[in-house]
């Protein structure tokens, strides 16, 4: 098992004319995900290798049965299409897109709560890398030949540095059971806690690598449940410790606006709850392998 | 992106927030025309620049004559400015604001801010005004205030009154104040902004509220909607460096380090400086060329980290996806063979075609040290710099 996603996912590209969007649909079928279809609005009734595509999501849903989608929207009108995801019935969105205002965010999450938690669809990103279960699925841009198949899950905001920790990991033959990207903005759809509840009901998830990075307040929040829930190992490494007070570093959501907000001190919190820390980036691997055999 | 005071006071009063009369000077002159025009007899001319901390660098003066206004902008013109926010480089003061000066009975403190927390815009408010936010946190926490907006409708007056009552305020002055407030929230929401800082926000002695200093920093993601607040910024307050990489779509934080950094993937980047830090040298940038790392870039990147003369080697690092790590070799071949660098040059890729990528490198006959590792990258940079004088030459070190 997996968490999110497997073979069986039926999927909607949002987005899909596009020159992103094509592309990654075509990496993703390559990989076995299952695309089902595809919407961009006024080319509904077209089909692009074979996969039907739709002026609506609602439309697209209906025809296809589709759960899942993933956007690759343009900034100005992908908080719009996350919304016509969610209102279309789809459970489960993959946002790639980078650059989306913060406000759209929060009126996204807030269009969100209208559905009542167990129907509420759960979102993933914006501006990450995506979701892959290896050997089943891939929702992303991420390498698909990177992952090996295993049973350690992988949570981080950002995805060249979760390629690094994975390529480590395939070094010294750990598996992978999903990797999730949640993306480095400030306001996204799921938090480290919320992907480590899902790895901590997951029989197939043996243990978690978490890689967090400057900025904000969801590590402190995953340490909290780490301390209060979590019962399988978690390997941590926070991204920033050179990294200057109240300076974006590159994503929008990486600035120490506030204490505790640092990599050090976010460190320092997670250790506190008996999370194995990589001391640098290059020992990821390596920290998940001691941790492993000790287990 | 950051906006001088002048201009969010212009803002914030369109949005029906009360400012004091002021006006706009580029030269001494002027500003002393400016302070006659505005009239009274007390002015402040008050330097306009990208930082906090203007006060105690001496970057605000109070005039009681239009020769003292005259005397002050003189002064100021030109004249670099460093605060504790500033860092060591400061910010030079091109632009001044006079603005007349108003009998303050109380100072107190109104911020709104994106809190991550609860994923909502938060008012946050202190009777505590004039000193820093952080301050007021550390030393009066009981005088914070905090209101968060329900986002679907938005700020409601009687969370207005709910803050300017807490701030202790009189009866005769609490709608002037649920104006102001309700004035930064407007323009909060409307314009995309992240941060709107009052500070001080006054009680003047005939009970009006009003902003005697503002900030407003707007979202990056969301000028593309705003044109009239994109065209608010000011290159000359920013590091050059940074604006070279702005306008070239990379996203690049000038450091004090040896080490330039090129690195595809902002945690990448990070953690790279991380290793450099650990291995015993220091970063001289954050450098994100995007995830993709197309040769394009990687050929504006080296342009860009070389504009940097404290740098005495540089170091790249791509994790190749979907990109190809032979591309990516083409590139920095490409870029090095066209503006040949003279400091060591590390480069480590990893990922898809690795093994051509490294080949296209060795090839190359460029004094190109190739690593295979993070480790090893930031070690054999560290390593290089330290020894730049002997690597400046030609030596390969074969990964």
């Amino acid at each position: 098992m997996s968490i999110l996603l497997d073979r069986e996912t039926p999927v909607l590209v949002q987005g899909i004319t596009g020159k992103i969007g094509s592309f990654h649909t075509k990496e993703m079928r390559e990989y076995g995900t299952n695309i089902v279809g595809g919407v961009t609005p006024g080319k509904g009734g077209t089909e692009l290798d074979g996969v039907p595509v739709f002026d609506t999501m609602k439309d697209a849903v209906e025809k296809t049965g589709a759960t899942t989608s993933i956007v690759f929207v343009p900034p100005p009108f992908a908080a719009d299409s996350i919304m016509e995801a969610a209102d279309a019935g789809i459970r489960f969105c993959v946002a790639i897109t980078d650059g989306i205002p913060a406000q759209d965010m929060i009126r996204v999450k807030r269009y969100m709560r209208r559905y009542k938690a167990e129907n509420r669809m759960r979102l993933i990103g914006p501006n990450c890398a995506g979701v892959v279960s290896p050997g089943k699925a891939l929702l992303g841009i991420m390498p698909g030949n990177i992952y090996l198949p295993g049973n350690v899950g992988i949570v981080g905001r950002s995805g060249t540095l979760g390629y690094e920790a994975a390529a480590q990991m395939m070094e010294l033959g750990i598996g992978v059971s999903t990797s999730v990207g949640i993306g480095g903005d400030p306001i996204n759809g799921s938090s480290f806690k919320d992907i480590l509840e899902l790895f901590e009901a997951d029989p197939e998830t043996h243990a978690v690598v978490m890689i967090g990075e400057i900025g904000g307040p969801q590590e402190a929040e995953a340490a909290e449940y780490i301390r209060d829930h979590m019962t399988k190992p978690v390997i941590a490494y926070v991204a920033g410790l050179s990294a200057p007070k109240g300076r974006k570093m590159g994503h929008a959501g990486a600035i120490i606006s506030a204490f505790g907000e640092g990599a050090s001190e976010k460190v320092e919190m997670l250790r506190e709850v008996g999370v194995a820390i990589a001391p640098t980036p290059a020992e990821i691997g390596s920290t998940a392998q001691k941790v492993l055999k000790a287990a | 992106m950051d906006i001088h005071e002048y201009q969010a006071k212009e803002i914030l009063s369109r949005f029906g927030v009360p400012v004091p009369k002021g006006a706009l000077a580029y030269s001494p002159e002027q500003a002393a025309y400016r302070a006659r025009e505005i009239g009274g007899k007390l002015w402040v001319v008050k330097a306009q620049v990208h930082t906090g901390g203007r006060g105690k660098a001496g970057g605000v003066k109070l005039c009681r004559s239009e020769d003292e206004v005259l005397d002050a902008a003189d002064d100021l013109l030109g004249k670099k400015l460093v605060t504790h926010q500033s860092g060591p480089a400061g910010k030079i003061v091109y632009r001044l604001y006079v603005e007349g000066g108003v009998a303050i009975a109380r100072e107190l403190y109104l911020g709104f801010v994106l809190d991550r927390k609860s994923e909502r815009v938060m008012v946050v408010a202190s009777s505590q005004g004039g000193m820093e936010i952080e301050d007021i946190a550390a030393e009066k926490p009981e005088s914070i205030v905090k209101v968060s907006v329900e986002p679907a409708v938005g700020m409601q007056a009687f969370q207005a009154r709910e803050v300017a009552f807490a701030l202790g305020l009189k009866p005769s002055q609490i709608q002037s104040a649920v104006n102001a407030i309700m004035g930064c929230y407007r323009a909060f929401e409307e314009l995309d902004a992240t941060m709107v800082e009052i500070n001080p926000l006054i009680v003047t002695e005939d009970d009006h509220v009003m902003a005697l200093d503002a900030k407003m920093t707007f979202d990056d993601n969301a000028l593309f909607r705003h044109p009239a607040v994109a065209e608010l910024r000011d290159k000359s307050q920013e590091d050059p460096r940074e604006t070279h990489a702005a306008d070239r779509g990379l996203s690049y934080v000038g450091l004090t380090g040896k080490i330039g950094c090129i690195v595809n993937g902002a945690g990448l980047a990070m953690a790279t400086m991380d290793m450099i830090k650990l291995a015993g040298g220091e970063p001289a940038n954050f450098l994100d060329i995007g995830g993709g790392a197309t040769p394009e870039r990687v050929a504006k990147a080296f342009k860009l980290v070389t504009m940097d003369k404290n740098v005495e080697a540089i170091l790249v690092n791509i994790f190749a996806g979907i990109n190809r790590c032979d591309w990516v070799a083409e590139g920095v071949v490409q870029a090095l063979e066209k503006n040949p660098v003279n400091v060591p040059v590390i480069v480590r890729l990893a990922g898809t075609h690795v093994e051509e990528g490294r080949r296209i490198l060795a090839r190359s006959g460029l004094p190109v040290i190739r690593a295979n590792t993070l480790a090893e990258a930031a070690e054999r940079a560290v390593a290089a710099w330290k020894n730049n004088a002997n690597t400046i030459g030609l030596k390969v070190v074969n990964a």
